[in-house]
């Protein structure tokens, strides 16, 4: 298989993956308890109303049906309004994706390559002093949920030493410094929950590239330590870390919806939890796709870049 | 006498294991390399050869110290050396080439870039002069495309090719000494000589002193100049190459010079045929691999085995012999053709095939140590086939264990332990044991002698045969290694690219004038005197040639 061909491959499966779960998220909101009508009209409704605005939301087309115009409209980027305030939910979306958006990237660009170099450090010397300390806090990283290590850096922090904001809501008035004052903590916490993994995978697979006879080549040739590791052991070692820091990049999603509720961070975390005890249900679909996609694409980019980066893929015989 | 270039004395090696015992795995070694001399250090798997040349450059491997002893490269001393002191001999003074370069090679880097790193990182050479140099080496070990080879990754050149690409890495920086740890024992036997031949012309060329380490004396006598000879991590003989091949002293050096790869004098007369039908009739058999079948392994092929005998299957790696066995053995359908055992065809697969055709068709895998599972005792890996093919019962097998460790000559005692607790040959033993115990009509020993050192060969060949006169079982023996089929068998056939391009009597085959491949094959055995290997260099070229118009 030429490399184009396995690429396409790879995207088909992607969408294939994004449809079916589109079914799944579909077909989720539409088991949940509750009749939407019913939703809308609260109190007041009486049997011919709720007939009435059945008819009129399509609720009474067969389920397949439903599921096509709700996906076409999706897919052209008409998520509908929301049943409770009749807001543009798009309108919405983009405006709390976007602080998610901030929340997610500044983890990650801290988080990565932080990650990836404590995993290289650990990995120079095993068993030496700075790899048990760097092995061990992580170990105890990956042991808290990422609420307990929220609300323990909030107790510290904001409730007994008060030098930072136990709350993150967002004014627009905010400057850049009141940003990173009112970020520090969720993006600490949602940092130490997903730094463990990629160090402890990082190390691992350096450790089992250093141990190859082709690094036994590059030491008896000669080759600074230095070069030993950026140049021979990481290169080889991409495959795994990629795939781990998607991985990880993924989990954030998820990581964010605990976070932002904790926070109480005006991102699209909070805003499908509250979605959800509204029943609002074309908020909670639009952020599940939403979600549910970028864990998509944050897989398949990596599988993509572990594809690229390795040159017996990319060049054949 | 002039000063020696490297001087190697008392040097003692030690391994320290996870509980911190120590002990030496080699001791006491004193030798010397002079300018433009070949120093070969020979010896068998853990006879420290691999940790002496590596001790050479002032490494050693994780859990391995040099404990005592000295490492002189002219003046300087190589082991007081500071870390970033040594990685700068090491790229220049002291050069090294490893057994397998397909691993030893960084696969995520271009062959050019790692060919050139060392001069262009320390700055002896600008970028362009080194590629300028490493083309001129590329020329020198006769590489095709030396332009272009550098521009490619690792995978994409052959296994010779990348053993050569690798001394050419060796060579960029000039080194004083140049160590070659069993350079050629990863490849092909018809490539293996070439890439010996191009060794020796650089070398030679370039007036270098070398080490050469291997277990193969006659390919050392090629090459060397002295041949150093070890066991156990010891020195047993030191001497002039033609004193040692001439007039060994050792009792192991005579060992070493009688299981040594070359071909036998006297090889087997074919066996009278009595019975009407052959044991096993393989009948246009072609077989492919890939989703649609379509990457052909075999083709038409045609075999008998006769009760009782031995037919050798030679070929290179990718000649489809493997695979023909297991086709043979149910492993592997073929896609057209059919399999005979004692007249009655076999069905293509081992699920389709009944338990007693199952049985008598056993097969022997290369590697004994992966063959064999490590957590299991020797009781319950050879009990199993005796309950599953035979029917006995628990008490009945674990007599007849005990029965069949003796007849591969291993103490009963055995029948408590684990594989890894066993040598290599005890493990092939154990291999042999287990196809055994089905007590089969045929055994396909697949490569069986090839991981192991010559001298234990040698044994598990002579096994092989005690066992064939007690029992009267047939072997399909499947080797790359044309002296050792020769020994055994009473017939073979010779495969390439998919085919039996010649197949008969050893005695007919193996008698000039036979099949061109054959001869390219039997001109790869090198013989046991040192001006062999330029006539033998000239004529495979010859041979070479005229397949190339065969398969035209």
């Amino acid at each position: 298989m030429s490399l184009l061909e396995i690429l396409a491959k790879r995207l088909i499966i992607g969408v294939a993956t994004l449809l079916f779960v589109s079914v799944l998220v579909f077909a989720g909101t539409e088991i949940l308890p509750g009749d939407v009508a019913h939703a809308i009209l609260g109190q007041g409704a009486t049997p011919e109303l709720v007939a009435q605005i059945r008819d009129r939301l399509g609720l009474n087309d067969p389920l397949h049906v439903r599921y096509f115009v709700w996906l076409t409209n999706f897919v052209q980027g008409e998520l509908g309004t929301s049943l409770a305030n009749g807001a543009d939910i798009i309108v919405e979306i983009e405006r709390r994706g976007r602080n998610t958006a901030i929340l997610a990237v500044t983890t990650a660009v801290i988080a990565v390559p932080l990650a990836v170099t404590l995993g290289l450090v650990a990995a120079t010397r095993p068993g030496g002093i700075i790899d048990r300390i760097i092995t061990s806090i992580s170990l105890a990283l990956i042991s808290f949920p990422d609420f307990l290590v929220a609300v323990v850096l909030v107790t510290v922090f904001a409730i007994k030493l008060q030098w930072l904001p136990a709350i993150a809501s967002i004014r627009p008035s905010y400057e850049f410094a009141d940003w990173v004052r009112v970020l520090i903590l969720p993006v600490t916490a949602l940092s130490f929950t997903i730094l463990a993994h990629m160090v402890r995978m990082t190390r691992s697979a350096v450790l089992s590239v250093l141990s190859s006879p082709a690094i036994e080549m590059a030491i008896l040739k000669g080759v600074p330590r230095r070069r030993l590791l950026l140049r021979h052991a990481l290169p080889n070692a991409f495959g795994p870390i990629i795939n781990v820091v998607a991985l990880n990049l993924a989990y954030l999603i998820s990581g964010v919806v605990v976070i932002e509720t904790l926070f109480n961070f005006p991102g699209l975390g909070r805003f499908m939890v509250e979605a959800v005890t509204n029943r609002d249900v074309p908020i909670v679909q639009a952020c599940a796709m939403i979600f549910c996609s970028i864990y998509v694409l944050l897989n398949m980019a990596a599988d993509i870049l572990s594809i690229i980066a390795n040159p017996r893929v990319r060049y054949k015989k | 006498m002039p000063e020696p270039l490297l001087r190697i004395r008392n040097m003692d090696v030690t391994v320290r294991d996870k509980k911190g015992s120590e002990h030496k795995i080699v001791e006491d070694i004193s030798f010397e390399v002079q300018p433009g001399e070949v120093i070969a250090l020979i010896g068998e798997s853990g006879s420290g050869k691999t940790t002496i040349s590596l001790a050479c450059m002032g490494y050693s491997r994780p859990g391995c110290y040099l404990t005592r002893g000295s490492v002189h490269l002219g003046d300087e001393s190589v082991l007081e050396k500071s870390l970033s002191d040594l990685q700068k001999l090491r790229g220049q003074g002291i050069t090294y080439v490893a057994q397998s370069a397909a691993a030893s090679f960084n696969g995520a880097m271009k062959i050019g870039d790692q060919v050139t790193e060392i001069p262009v990182i320390t700055g002896s050479m600008s970028k362009h002069q080194a590629q300028a140099k490493a083309t001129e080496l590329y020329k020198a070990l006769e590489l095709p495309n030396p332009e272009e080879i550098g521009s490619r990754y690792p995978h994409q050149v052959s296994g010779g090719q990348l053993q050569r690409l690798m001394a050419a890495m060796a060579m960029i920086s000039d080194p004083k000494l140049l160590i070659l740890d069993e350079p050629t024992t990863a490849l092909d036997v018809t490539t293996q000589i070439e890439v010996l031949h191009s060794f020796k012309k650089l070398i030679h060329d370039n007036k270098m002193a070398a080490i050469y380490v291997t277990h193969d004396l006659s390919l050392v006598a090629q090459i060397a100049d002295h041949i150093l000879v070890l066991k156990d991590g010891k020195m047993v003989e030191y001497g002039a190459t033609k004193q040692i091949i001439s007039d060994p002293q050792h009792d192991y050096t005579k060992a070493l010079m009688a299981a040594a790869h070359v071909m036998p004098e006297e090889i087997h007369a074919p066996l009278t045929i009595t019975s009407r039908q052959p044991l096993l009739r393989v009948e246009n058999v072609t077989a492919g691999y890939g989703p649609r079948r379509d990457v052909i392994a075999l083709r038409d092929i045609d075999l008998t085995i006769e009760a009782g005998e031995t037919v050798g299957v030679i070929g290179e790696s990718g000649s489809g012999k493997t695979t023909l066995g297991r086709v043979i053995s149910g492993l592997m359908r073929p896609s057209s053709g059919a399999v005979y055992l004692d007249g009655n065809q076999l069905k293509p697969t081992v699920a389709e095939r009944p338990r007693e055709e199952l049985r008598q068709i056993q097969f022997a895998f290369q590697m004994a140590d992966v063959a064999l599972n490590p957590r299991q005792r020797l009781g319950k890996i050879l009990s199993r086939p005796m309950r599953f093919y035979r029917g006995l019962s628990h008490r009945e097998a674990n007599r007849e264990v005990a029965r069949l460790l003796e007849r591969v000559d291993l103490p009963t005692e055995f029948i408590n332990r684990f594989p890894p607790e066993l040598s290599g040959g005890q493990r092939q033993r154990v291999n042999l044991a287990r196809a055994l115990a089905a007590e089969p009509k045929l055994i396909i020993c697949d490569e069986i002698t090839s991981a192991l050192d010559t001298i234990v060969a040698e044994q598990i060949l002579d096994l092989l045969e005690s066992l064939q006169d007690e029992l009267g079982i047939s072997y399909m023996f499947i080797t790359h290694d044309i002296a050792t089929v020769s020994k055994i068998s009473e017939r073979i056939a010779v495969m390439r690219h998919g085919r039996i391009v010649q197949q008969g009597p050893v005695n007919e085959v193996l008698t000039p004038p036979c099949h061109e491949y054959t001869q390219l094959l039997l001109n790869s055995v090198p013989e046991m005197r040192t001006d062999w290997l330029e006539g033998a260099v000239v004529e495979r070229r010859e041979l070479i040639r005229a397949l190339d118009g065969i398969s035209k």
